[in-house]
């Protein structure tokens, strides 16, 4: 009876929340334009260093959101890192013993990082770029692993943590030294822009990929034994 | 025409959305959600997002899909040995 | 009424399913489920509402596709807990939920 009432308690709330969002979109679609968004970055995409303009925005004009993303990215992997307790990377209990997987592996390796390549190179000027290539590096990643392919650098060590920070340090070394030189914060040098947001997209990819593959290594967890609370691998 | 595609694609969406909470099965909860990420990137063509429909197949359908039917087929295992392990 | 805001419309639908989702199940993956829902909802009302009027607009795609990376991030880091809570107790909902339960 009480488990009932509870029941209903949440439907109603919910059917409320949603009624209220919806009114509320409403009449924020009602709403006159404050500005015409569109427009100011087709007027100044060209100083952007790139001709696509969802690069242009998460690269230049809005760089400050995508620092912040691969930072809490970063904070995100390390947590995942610090929790896993899993010892050996081959574990035979821990991969999938489909014979089918190995034949497609063979064929698909090669091919997802061709196609993170591409998609990284695309950013420029069409659909594409760093988060999407990283996603798909980090796809590769958890394909190899599920099939058992050794992977060294996925063990926590030297490479792991360089891997994890790549992205970050790199993103807030180019951010800093711009300071440093006379611009904003942030602001790349002029002419230099689409050099700039190259070098900083492939180490993002890279620092994406690893970090989504260590979230996802991290996460088995085996029976036999429990390391003790802090203790190093 | 178009109309009836977005209304179509919508009516799919919420569906999938409540087919995947309602589901007694987990394995099957975790399925209904990959199909949920393969149409929320055909809403994103729709709505002339293809960075973000990139983006949601690389993720929302293969990635997180990855990592949660690996969760699952965890804690089916667990409850098949039917004595979770110990806390310390 | 455009299109888009019919997306947007059913992003809030969405967002409701998913919070109900989202205090009433128990199993914590459902939750992360649920969870996952709202954030497309939320995704898809933010592109809908800034689109219906003056067609696509690249700033908040920019700003989704950076919650779509985040929103992977931490389901993933989600999933890491839920398995090392049931690694540590043999749960897979909250205790508090068991009491009420039960």
């Amino acid at each position: 009876m009480r488990r009932r009432l509870l029941l209903f308690l949440t439907l109603a709330a919910c059917a409320g929340f949603t009624v209220a969002l919806a009114a509320a979109v409403l009449h924020a679609a009602g709403a006159a334009l404050p500005s015409a968004l569109p427009e100011q970055l087709a007027a100044s995409l060209g100083s952007s260093g790139v001709e696509h303009p969802v690069t242009a925005v998460l690269l230049n004009f809005r760089n400050y959101d995508t620092l912040l993303e691969i930072g809490v990215l970063v904070i995100a992997g390390m947590v995942g890192i610090s929790l896993a307790s899993t010892s050996s990377l081959e574990d035979p209990a821990l991969r999938s013993s489909d014979s089918l997987l190995y034949a497609l592996q063979r064929w698909f390796v090669p091919l997802m990082l061709l196609l993170a390549l591409y998609l990284l190179w695309a950013g420029a000027d069409r659909p594409g770029g760093a988060f999407q290539a990283g996603a798909v590096l980090a796809a590769t990643g958890v394909l190899m692993r599920l099939g058992g392919l050794p992977m060294e650098f996925v063990r926590p060590g030297v490479l792991l943590r360089l891997g994890l920070v790549l992205g970050f340090a790199v993103f807030l070394l180019v951010a800093v030294a711009g300071a440093l030189a006379g611009e904003a914060f942030l602001a790349y040098p002029p002419g230099m822009a689409g050099g700039l947001i190259l070098t900083i997209e492939i180490v993002l990819t890279l620092s994406i990929g690893m970090i989504l593959l260590a979230l996802f290594v991290a996460a088995p967890v085996s029976d036999e034994h429990e390391p003790e609370e802090g203790a190093g691998p | 025409m178009n109309w009836w595609l977005d209304g179509l694609l919508i009516v799919a969406l919420l569906v999938t959305a409540v087919a995947m909470l309602v589901s007694r099965d987990l394995f099957r909860a975790v399925v209904m959600f990959m199909a949920f990420g393969l149409l929320m990137a055909v809403a994103w063509v729709r709505l002339q997002a293809p960075d973000i429909a990139l983006a949601e197949v690389a993720i929302g359908a293969g990635l997180s899909g990855v990592l949660l039917l690996d969760a699952v087929s965890h804690f089916q295992r667990g409850q098949r040995r039917q004595q979770p392990p110990e806390g310390k | 009424m455009s299109p888009d805001l019919l997306y947007a419309l059913a992003g809030v639908v969405l967002c409701g399913i998913g919070l109900f989702g989202f205090l009433l199940l128990e199993h914590l993956l459902r939750r992360l489920l649920a969870f996952n829902l709202i954030g497309s909802g939320v995704f898809l009302v933010l592109i809908g509402l800034a689109q219906h009027r003056n067609g696509p607009d690249p700033v908040p795609q920019a700003l989704v596709l950076t919650g779509i990376v985040v929103a992977i991030a931490a389901t993933a880091l989600a999933v890491v807990l839920i398995r090392r809570y049931y690694h540590l107790t043999g749960h897979t909902s909250l205790a508090d939920d068991g009491e009420a339960q039960s």
